[in-house]
């Protein structure tokens, strides 16, 4: 699949634009491309290297360390049935083992029509409310084996679309950052002591 | 029962459906802290802090206002790095923050990068966040279009951006300088300190602070109210309000702020405003007093106050402030199993004893639960641990450069030592048997691991 297109490909340099240092993007470009494609690919690695000024092998050796980052193809829908301590002492162990069941894959791997991928994740900070799944990082609590089932049927019928976008997609308001209103980067050798503490400095050396 | 009814501080809008949003959090006091504060000098917004003596709360405790005081004098730039990156097993009240308060946070922020000289923050979200990181946007884009981010804040001298990004998935990264390496775009690994302490070389090398969600939410209150109004709350070496998280098998599970020092677990898990008791029917077997890393704590424990030195002492962490509570129904070892698998799986790999260590200690349990285990299974385990962190002692003694391996060690030497007969019956064998290993003894009596 795909280098960024040249609508992300100008996001892309602007999210650089707001780092001292370029490669500070990498993760945040990662991102991108996961949005792009559903995952991230091979080509869009290379072209984020090229952006950035880095190899592709570096960054390949940032991309695999963080498990969100998927390089292959999930399903539209990545169920993350949490298992840790909070949600295995109310049923989260269960309720993976039911959606296993109930869509006949084990957990890490997808459905053959490519709609869900089922994962057994680490503590997702929803224990006051556990059991507790996420589909594609939008929160379900007290999931019920019932209630489980329902959320299935939903996501297969389309129905929850407005609240669970496709995977890949993370927050769907991005932060701009207004050239009018931009203090600029502090870039290690160039940035000066700022201006409010010499100003203060002298303030206090006025009034003493 | 010492349940007192201080007003909270940081959780004023969680129950408001608009709370997130810049008219609500205006027309509740929002950003008068940052008017407040840009009144007065950098000084003495710091000296603020200094005086409310605010610990950090994102698991270590240290005082914000002494960790901001290490930055070396005269290197510049220097950075603001907030730490959201929360993942440690029941910990839930920074993303309570962050989605329902981000306006407080990006004040607190603010406040900080005015009194430290930072002319640059990076809000880093956990990744898994995706609310979070929407609300946070949101905000910090209102922010900016009513001048209260970039330059000359509120026709200030003081101008700073906040840069909003997030991480990917890697428990580690709350760790500060595997976060500045995540920050810099790298495999998120622990820095070795010293040098590497973020006051001092940080992001880029820079003077950097890295501070909590939840103490960097303190700050507007503080600056409004003085730190010495704050200091009047809590308890004499842990002031102010605390956000607290109580899971598992309570009635009422829940997070509550609470003054911090002065109420005590009992109140936390029993009290009807709280947790509500044990579920019905049960009685407590066990509870974890601060994230997983913590060792258990019992019956035995639960008038120990909310405060780290109580708690220390008696031989654990208050940590990041969850609190998850196991009943009569749980099986000890089963837990312990999960407890460690999570750091079978979050270990970055960098230190051998903690990539090693854990993955056995994980393999071993495992096949103790699945009714392999060999006799000497139990003592394997303890050896393990030992070799992890060398006399299974408290605090943990450290052969890596974090302490996630050792914090491995704590779910293990806490449920061995208490529930040993469980780990046994596992391993096909009697109360009686001795736990022991190449004829060393692990286990001398009851309660007691000996030393190796």
């Amino acid at each position: 699949m795909a280098r960024f297109t040249a609508e992300n490909t100008i996001l892309a340099r602007e999210i650089i634009t707001r780092y001292p240092r370029p490669k500070s993007a990498l993760i945040p470009l990662l991102h991108l491309a996961q949005e792009q494609d559903g995952h991230v690919a091979d080509d869009a690695m290379e072209h984020i290297a090229e952006l950035i000024g880095i190899t592709p092998a570096e960054v390949l050796g940032t991309c695999s360390f963080y498990e969100m980052f998927k390089r292959e193809p999930v399903g539209n829908y990545l169920v993350n049935v949490c298992t840790n301590i909070a949600c295995m002492l109310l049923g989260g162990e269960e309720l993976l083992h039911h959606l296993e069941d109930r869509l006949g894959i084990k957990a890490g791997s997808t459905t053959p029509d490519g709609v869900f991928t089922i994962e057994d994740v680490e503590c997702i900070a929803a224990c006051t409310e556990a059991p507790c799944l996420q589909v594609n990082y939008r929160y379900f609590s007290n999931v019920t084996l019932d209630v489980a089932d329902a959320l299935i049927d939903d996501l297969r019928q389309g129905h929850r679309a407005h609240e669970v976008p496709r995977h890949g997609i993370l927050a769907r308001t991005r932060q701009l950052l207004p050239a009018d209103r931009r203090a600029g980067n502090a870039v290690p050798g160039v940035a000066e002591e700022p201006v409010w503490l010499r100003t203060a400095d002298t303030g206090a050396e006025a009034g003493a | 029962m010492t349940v007192t009814n201080a007003a909270p501080i940081v959780s004023t809008r969680f129950a408001l459906d608009d709370g997130h949003t810049l008219d609500r959090y205006l027309a509740t006091g929002g950003y008068e802290g940052l008017k407040a504060a840009l009144a007065k000098a950098p000084s003495a917004v710091a000296d603020e802090v200094k005086a409310a003596s605010l610990l950090g709360r994102g698991g270590a405790g240290f005082p914000a206002g002494t960790k901001w005081g290490f930055c070396p004098p005269g290197v510049w730039p220097r950075y603001l790095v907030v730490n959201g990156d929360e993942s440690e097993p029941g910990t839930y009240k920074d993303r309570l923050l962050m989605e329902k308060d981000p306006h407080q946070l990006i004040e607190g922020a603010l406040i900080a990068c005015y009194a430290i000289g930072a002319a640059q923050a990076f809000l880093y979200v956990r990744g898994e966040m995706a609310l979070a990181q929407e609300r946070l946007a949101q905000a910090l884009n209102d922010a900016y279009a009513a001048g209260y981010i970039g330059t000359n804040i509120l026709g200030s001298d003081l101008s700073v951006d906040i840069v909003l990004h997030w991480g990917a998935g890697a428990y580690i990264v709350g760790e500060e300088t595997a976060l500045i390496e995540s920050l810099e775009g790298n495999r998120g690994m622990p820095r070795l300190k010293p040098p590497f302490f973020p006051a001092a070389k940080g992001l880029y090398l820079q003077p950097t602070v890295v501070n909590n969600v939840e103490t960097l939410a303190n700050l507007p209150w503080i600056v409004t109210n003085g730190g010495a109004k704050f200091a009047q709350l809590g308890a004499e070496t842990s002031r102010g309000m605390r956000l607290f998280a109580v899971s598992g098998h309570v009635k009422q599970p829940g997070v509550y702020e609470v003054e911090f020092g002065v109420t005590t677990f009992r109140d936390l898990i029993y009290a009807p405003v709280y947790g509500g008791g044990i579920r019905d029917g049960h009685t407590l077997k066990a509870f974890i007093p601060g994230g997983a890393s913590a060792p258990w704590f019992y019956e035995e424990h639960l008038d120990i106050p909310l405060e780290a030195s109580a708690v220390g002492a008696a031989g654990s962490m208050l940590g990041s402030g969850a609190i998850v509570v196991m009943d009569d129904t749980t099986d000890a070892v089963k837990a312990c199993w999960r407890v460690v698998r999570f750091f079978a799986r979050e270990s970055c790999g960098k230190c051998t004893p903690c990539r090693e260590g854990t993955t056995w200690l994980e393999k071993v349990l495992r096949r103790i639960l699945d009714g392999h285990g060999r006799p000497d299974d139990v003592a394997l385990l303890l050896d393990v641990c030992d070799n992890i962190s060398p006399g299974i002692a408290w605090p943990p003694k450290q052969t890596t450069i974090c302490p996630l391996g050792p914090s491995a060690v704590s779910p293990i030497a806490s449920a061995v030592v208490r529930f040993r007969e469980e780990f046994v019956a596992y391993c096909g064998g009697t109360a009686e048997s001795p736990v022991t290993i190449n004829g060393k003894a692990y286990i001398s009596q009851p309660g007691e691991v000996a030393s190796v």
